[in-house]
């Protein structure tokens, strides 16, 4: 007993002197050390970019701000242009985002607030198998199910009732923007669903108890209650859904079609940056031809990056500032 | 007054031990590639040879590799097919033994080289037009200028006259015609363009051949599996893969008229056929195109594909192995062909291969004796 006391008062007597100084040696090595891994990654991305700005540096040179807004790609003639890519990027991911969002966050809400236990647990885990798919496998079924179906039902429907909308013009392959566009969806639903449960079932019940008290409807007390306050990881988890559906490859080259080509309609091919990498690097056969390549890549890099800074910008302004239960 | 110190002392092992933890294993895994490797050659007990390059050919190079341990037990080949860019890329670097190439080298990618390249052609491979027309059956027939028209994007519904009165027996239906072509950068396509090229004076000027060209009209589907895909789902659509998956896959295909004037069907001896009659212009280097060649029988939309080596090797004992390899790969690996539906060399070429090989020397003196 007589050791224990002791012990005791030696320890408060080293919590005394550690708040006295403000910080204890494994505190400061601690802090070192996850600041040291914080920075690796943002050295990694660093390092990155300027390894590809480096291999790029021909078709820098070459073609200047022309690459980014040039529409042909002839590997021929060695004339590269990467805007077909670049419009294609984004135009598949923002129509990605547009379907999986409604959908992403009605089934996390269902799942967090309103399903009962025994559904909740069976819907969680196909929604996690789900994601657990690979791409290919995505490509596959979006090559022999998804296309014909979207070329013999969808697109005659949306031709025929919404043609005069040039969205829905032009012969219908099947395989096209709109193809890209829904399989990216059904690839990132997984990420946005599973990530907004967790953060709407990490809001404290008192906030729900709170609202419910004075007197808020269900539908009140999510919408004012939970989901504002869980709105910062939500937009995470948005961003972390577009950020897989920009660098999608393999599911995304299978079904768009590949033509370098821009086109309003979604029923036309398209390309995006990382399919035509993925495409045409193994062939690359000259320098110009594989920087431009490369330059594809650091632009994609970009891309990201000005995609995800929109998104969350986007996200924060529509949904409006703090309301109520804003977490401080 | 023991606890307490040891309370004190888990406190800073805390953080401090996962981060040890770390550097121990990175410095055993650094360590390890020079401790534990095994001896590749040094031991003069086995050779390793290392290549890379061409996807189309692999198939058959990594029967040739499985079937040359019986030959050569000693030694042992690693090929990476990484594509025919790589392929060139690395031979160029010389970090590899011999590269692949489903075109020949161009002459700037020749200079680049630190040392003079030898093209060895290993084997033939065909293009063959598939295409998907309900009601219709194999055996469209096709003359070069419609199958340019078409991927020109000039001839664009099945029912256009050129078509109609190449194949007056045929019902053919007034459907738009889906132009497919591949993706990605392939010899495939290098060897469907240098025929279009070759027939078309208009392809040539507008688009050019190469591994990816850019396309005048259609749509782009990955690998043969993805063009055949889309053909076949797609009414009216057609595509060109290689001849292998056509036949293994029993899709429908076009006979296509000959330098000489005749339909051929496609097949393994119709290329074969090709490539014996443009044997006797085939220059001194191997580099040639054999697209449109003459001869009754010969399938007009074939190529080479090559391993290239060079021709003065370093190591002497490696330049050996990988010309007596490239040697039997020549003769007797070339009845290996048939079965994975490649065509094999004619007579000529390998007499002519055999010539290069002889050429090869590792300080002044030739290697095969």
């Amino acid at each position: 007993m007589t050791i224990v006391r002791e012990g005791m008062k030696i320890i408060s007597a080293t919590k005394k002197r550690s708040r006295l100084r403000g910080e204890n040696l494994p505190d400061v090595t601690f802090r070192l050390v996850a600041l040291a891994f914080a920075g690796l990654i943002v050295l990694l991305v660093l390092a990155m970019a300027i390894a590809m700005a480096k291999s790029s540096w021909p078709a820098i040179q070459q073609f200047g701000l022309g690459f980014l807004v040039g529409r042909t790609w002839d590997p021929v003639f060695k004339n590269f242009g990467a805007l077909p890519f670049i419009y294609g990027t984004i135009v598949s991911s923002l129509l990605a985002l547009l379907l999986a969002v409604p959908v992403s966050l009605g089934s996390a809400i269902f799942l967090a607030e309103l399903a009962p236990a025994w559904v909740r647990g069976p819907i969680s885990l196909m929604i996690e198998l789900l994601a657990a798919i690979p791409s290919v496998v995505f490509g596959i079924w979006g090559i022999f199910v998804l296309n014909p179906w979207l070329r013999t039902s969808v697109e005659p429907m949306l031709g025929n009732n919404f043609g005069f909308f040039p969205l829905f013009q032009g012969p219908m392959y099947g395989l096209g923007m709109l193809s890209a566009g829904l399989i990216l969806a059904i690839m990132i639903v997984p990420t946005i669903t599973a990530i907004s449960r967790e953060v709407l079932m990490a809001v404290p019940n008192s906030q729900r108890e709170a609202m419910l008290a004075l007197g808020a409807t269900r539908w009140e007390m999510i919408s004012k209650a939970v989901v504002s306050y869980a709105r910062p990881g939500i937009v995470g988890a948005v961003v972390l859904g577009l950020g897989r559906a920009v660098g999608e490859t393999m599911a995304v080259t299978m079904v768009i079609g590949n033509r370098h080509e821009i086109s309003a309609s979604l029923f036309a091919p398209g390309h995006t940056m990382a399919s035509v990498i993925a495409n045409e690097f193994s062939e690359a056969t000259y320098n110009l031809y594989l920087a431009a390549l490369v330059e594809t890549g650091l632009v994609l890099l970009f891309v990201t990056i000005l995609l995800n800074a929109l998104a969350r910008l986007l996200v924060w302004r529509i949904a409006g500032g703090p309301k109520g239960a804003q977490r401080e | 007054m023991k606890q307490p110190r040891f309370r004190l002392r888990s406190r800073w092992f805390g953080p401090i031990l996962p981060i040890a933890a770390l550097v121990v294993v990175m410095a055993t895994a650094c360590g390890s590639p020079s401790g534990g490797s095994p001896g590749t050659g040094g031991s003069g007990q086995s050779l390793l040879i290392n290549g890379a390059g061409a996807t189309f050919p692999y198939p058959l190079y990594s029967k040739w590799f499985d079937e040359y341990t019986k030959v050569a037990p000693s030694v042992r080949i690693n090929y990476q097919s990484i594509g025919s860019g790589g392929g060139i890329q690395q031979i160029t670097q010389k970090t590899v033994d011999f590269g692949a190439s489903d075109a020949p080298l161009t002459d700037d990618q020749l200079k680049a080289a630190p040392g003079e390249l030898l093209h060895i052609p290993t084997v033939i491979g065909a293009v063959v037009v598939t295409y998907n027309l309900p009601g219709a059956p194999s055996g469209l027939k096709l003359t070069p200028d419609v199958l340019a028209g078409i991927y020109l994007g000039e001839i664009t519904n099945w029912n256009d006259s050129k078509i109609m009165s190449l194949n007056q027996g045929m019902k053919l239906p007034d459907q738009t015609i889906t132009v497919v072509h591949r993706s990605d950068g392939s010899g495939t396509t290098n060897i469907f363009t240098d025929y279009l090229s070759t027939v078309s004076p208009m392809w040539k000027s507008k688009v050019g051949k190469s591994t990816a060209v850019n396309w005048p009209a259609g749509l782009g589907a990955k690998g043969n599996e993805g063009v055949a895909g889309q053909v076949k789902q797609t009414p009216g659509a057609i595509g060109y893969v290689e001849l292998a998956y056509a036949s293994q896959n029993k899709l429908p295909y076009a006979t296509l008229r000959n330098k000489d004037g005749d339909f051929v069907e496609p097949t393994i001896e119709s290329t074969t056929a090709a490539a014996a009659g443009a044997a006797a212009t085939m220059p001194a280097d191997l580099r040639v195109s054999i697209v449109d060649a003459p001869g009754k029988n010969a399938y007009p939309i074939a190529g080479y594909t090559y391993i290239i080596i060079y021709k003065e090797q370093a190591d002497q004992a490696k330049g050996q192995a990988v010309t007596k390899f490239l040697w039997w790969a020549t003769h007797e690996g070339q009845a290996y062909a048939k079965d994975l539906l490649y065509a094999p060399l004619p007579g000529e070429v390998v007499q002519k291969a055999e010539a290069k090989l002889k050429s090869v020397s590792s300080n002044g003196k030739p290697v095969l004796q």
